[in-house]
């Protein structure tokens, strides 16, 4: 189950936000996107979940093409993206919205199951689950907006900027989290993140993106030890 | 006994109201419309009803064909109409406002179909039981069995509607969805069927709404009947109290604007009939313009 993307142009009205971007990521991989604001990240991750389309280019997922479907079908073929901002439902209690990322599943008892999964993930949020989700702090959100997509069985993750205002504690343990998640789900992973070095050093490997271009793509490791990367990404 | 009259007279058509309300929110949630058709499309479900009345001879078969008229048509509306608008017109200044003035054409398109069907004389419903007042220690209220069985029906009907949002599914679908359509879409709802569903559930509502405000009032049922007039304005009016967005307040501000004509009406001046509503309307706004149950800094525009 390998993600493919080739020659992806998106547009944004009449800015080029992509522009030819062929990125592969292999099944159970866990691909950090980095760059700057306005690199296109958040647009690559938005197209490959089917909230945007692209102008050119293709992409695949498990041999299949899935450019054009939209956001909603693709969850049902295995594919959940968590967006920018803390994804959650802030009207809605902990329980609803995990509830609501197992609805299209049909099944009451299956979805039980899973959210007992998240709660043993998460263990905040099962002392939160009847709260509403506006009540909870940056970092429970987050972990809330992860347990919802988790909700769906996914086999690929999209995450746009988990670590978005969340303090230094809190973003290692989420990186934490997702590392382990990846690893004990087997889940492929694509994650676009600011916080360059948080997220190459959970990766397997990286990506980096300059307006709207692929610029490198190497072994996590290899990006974090490049000079250059280290220059414009990671700041020494 | 003034007062008890009142009082009971103002949470029977109040409770109309409500419904009428809720059906514009439903909507408005739903897809950010706001519906101006509501009044043509309950209206077309009560001459469903009509229809149903007259040839089965039930009005308790009547109010369900109404309401499944009411909530089919109201379907096709947002699939056929709706859908397209908004996804035509999804930004500029016409994003907001072509979407309405559809709706107030095709408020104009039911009521000239309704005449040229249903003829432009006035049709009758025959309610379920009289609406001759009760009989207490020889005085004689205006409250009546009719309007007992109709508090009766709505209170059900929304216990239901409640029960359905809280507790199940699709419930939580339809929650999702308006507050929050993208994560809604990206936990695997299909958002525009539940805005279809959104919509046919407001056009069940506004069935029932329909029927009742026709039996309520002097029984007749006309195109151009100022008692859906009535009912497009203080469902409105009710939604609006109630902050648009809350099916709770859609159901406070139908019983507050409800109980305040009624006590306008008697108290003050039966004259005040069409100014009362508006007067009331503009009193919440000016003390609390986001409604009674709206969100102080609305997140959506």
């Amino acid at each position: 189950m390998t993600l493919n993307v080739s020659n992806l142009t998106v547009h944004h009205g009449a800015i080029c936000a992509i522009n030819q971007v062929s990125i592969a990521v292999p099944t159970g991989k866990l691909a950090a996107i980095i760059g700057s604001n306005g690199a296109g990240k958040t647009t690559l991750l938005r197209t490959i979940s089917g909230l945007k389309n692209p102008t050119h280019g293709d992409i695949t997922w498990n041999g299949q093409s899935i450019s054009g479907i939209k956001p909603e079908m693709l969850v049902r073929r295995g594919i959940s993206h968590v967006s920018e901002g803390k994804s959650v439902v802030p009207e809605l209690s902990v329980r609803e919205n995990l509830e609501l990322g197992a609805i299209w599943r049909g099944n009451k008892k299956e979805a039980k199951e899973s959210i007992d999964q998240v709660i043993t993930i998460f263990p905040r949020l099962g002392e939160r689950i009847e709260q509403r989700a506006d009540t909870l702090s940056g970092g429970e959100r987050q972990m809330l907006a992860i347990g919802r997509a988790i909700m769906a069985k996914p086999q690929l993750l999209l995450l746009d900027e988990p670590s978005l205002g969340l303090a230094p504690l809190v973003v290692e343990q989420i990186f934490q989290t997702i590392r382990q998640l990846a690893t004990s789900m087997n889940l492929t992973v694509l994650l676009v993140e600011q916080n360059a070095m948080g997220a190459l050093k959970i990766a397997d490997l990286g990506i980096v993106l300059n307006l709207g271009k692929v610029v490198a793509v190497n072994h996590a490791q290899a990006l974090i030890d490049d000079p250059a990367v280290r220059a414009a990404y990671l700041g020494y | 006994m003034d007062f008890l009259n009142t009082l009971l007279i103002g949470i029977t058509s109040g409770s109309i109201y409500s419904l009428m309300a809720i059906s514009m929110v439903l909507v408005w949630r739903s897809t950010r419309v706001v519906n101006f058709a509501q009044a043509g499309m309950a209206l077309l479900s009560t001459y469903f009803g009509f229809e149903a009345v007259t040839k089965l001879g039930s009005f308790w078969i009547a109010l369900p064909v109404a309401m499944i008229g009411g909530a089919l048509f109201a379907a096709l509306v947002e699939m056929i109409l709706i859908r397209l608008l908004v996804k035509h017109s999804s930004s500029g200044p016409i994003a907001g406002v072509a979407p309405i003035i559809a709706t107030l054409g095709l408020l104009g398109l039911i009521r000239a179909s309704a005449s040229m069907i249903w003829g432009g004389q006035d049709v009758r419903i025959i309610g379920p039981v009289s609406n001759d007042g009760f009989t207490i220690n020889g005085t004689t209220l205006v409250f009546s069995p009719l309007k007992l069985l109709i508090l009766i029906t709505v209170i059900i009907l929304m216990l239901i509607l409640s029960i359905v949002f809280q507790k199940t599914n699709i419930g939580l679908a339809l929650r999702a969805s308006a507050y929050a359509p993208e994560i809604a879409r990206l936990s695997g709802i299909k958002v525009d069927w539940v805005r279809t569903l959104g919509w046919a559930l407001a056009g069940a509502a506004g069935a029932v709404a329909g029927m009742f405000q026709t039996v309520n009032g002097n029984g007749t049922l006309s195109p151009d009947s100022i008692e859906f007039s009535l009912l497009l304005v203080s469902g409105f009016i009710a939604a609006v109290i109630g902050g648009l967005d809350s099916l709770i307040g859609a159901v406070i501000g139908g019983l507050v604007l409800g109980l305040m004509i009624s006590f306008v009406l008697m108290y003050i001046s039966s004259g005040l009939f069409f100014i009362a509503p508006f007067v009331i309307l503009l009193t919440v706004l000016f003390i609390r313009p986001q409604g009674i149950f709206g969100a102080k800094a609305a997140r959506r525009a």
